[in-house]
């Protein structure tokens, strides 16, 4: 089976993200005022083959721990999608 | 016997040719190694310059650390051989786990181009041992991922086991505790921020690398058969 999957890469807490607080300066002057919060992050979208969803998600898994993200620096959410 | 360097060139480095030239200055023999190499080959030395590796897709040093070559440097640094990441190559080796930590973006939110001077803060690793604690180099810095960064725990382990080996005097990026470079357990493997090979000549304004580059090849030098 395949599998859709999307990771979404995201930046620790604490760790230094100047996209995010660039385009969290600009957006005051669209108007936008009351955004906060603001993190930039990366989404991966790929399709895994394995014979079910949970050999899927551990293949996504280490592929996330082994080169998607580091780990001092970066958290992954993953999302399998039904298989096609 | 001339202490013999290898240079690891990956699609996107750029520096490979200072250091080189570098190196050469200082009477050592350098060449190029190529990043789908299977092997270091007999090199006594390994230095992995600045650039932008693999064009720092995903992230800085990310793919590089799968290149062939980086099998036989993990090899050559585990059995005591001298590595040095310069820039781009201190990324690479964090991310191959070679060193700890990982290089955040600048905490400024700018790419910076400038000379930094550094206190020697250990004079016991590869690329210090030629210098003194608390000794003061000018070497350029040219990143816009150099801000170094650590879990607490590791923070703690590089203060007690003394792998701090470069501080920034005036902190330009944001990096924990100042750091600018740090070692290994084994103090073979180093890796720093700032750009040795770019202040090699006293008309480039400055010619303190050549006091780490020169340890580096002390280092090299010392593990050579008599």
């Amino acid at each position: 089976m395949r599998f859709p999957v999307l990771v979404e890469v995201r930046l620790r807490p604490g760790i230094a993200d100047p996209q995010g607080a660039t385009i969290q300066r600009a957006l005051p002057a669209l108007g936008f005022d009351g955004v906060q919060e603001v993190r930039v992050g990366k989404a991966i979208r790929f399709t895994v083959e394995a014979p079910d969803a949970s050999a899927a998600g551990r293949q996504v898994d280490e592929l996330c721990q082994r080169l998607l993200a580091n780990p001092v620096i970066e958290d992954t959410t993953v999302s399998l999608g039904e298989p096609v | 016997m001339t202490t013999k360097v290898g240079v690891v060139v990956f699609p996107g480095s750029n520096c490979e040719h200072d250091v080189v030239e570098a190196l050469q200055g200082l009477g050592a023999d350098a060449e190029l190694l190529w990043h789908g190499d299977a092997t270091v080959g007999d090199v006594d030395a390994i230095v992995l310059p600045g650039g932008f590796a693999h064009g720092d897709y995903l992230r800085p040093g990310a793919i590089a650390r799968f290149s062939p070559i980086m099998v036989s440097i993990t090899d050559f640094a585990a059995a005591g051989g001298p590595v040095v990441g310069i820039c781009n190559g201190f990324q690479v080796l964090t991310e191959a786990g070679l060193l700890p930590g990982a290089l955040q973006k600048n905490s400024g939110s700018r790419f910076l181009c400038a000379p930094a001077d550094l206190i020697v803060a250990s004079a016991q690793s590869a690329l210090t041992c030629a210098t003194n604690v608390g000794d003061v180099v000018r070497l350029p810095i040219n990143h816009f991922e150099g801000n170094y960064t650590c879990s607490a725990e590791t923070l703690q382990e590089l203060r007690a086991e003394d792998r701090i080996v470069l501080r920034y005097v005036s902190n330009p990026n944001g990096s924990i505790d100042d750091i600018a470079g740090v070692c290994s357990a084994g103090r073979n493997v180093v890796g720093l921020m700032p750009h040795p090979e770019r202040a090699c000549d006293p008309l480039l304004g400055s010619d303190d690398g050549r006091r780490l580059l020169g340890s580096l090849l002390a280092t090299a030098g010392s593990r050579l058969p008599a």
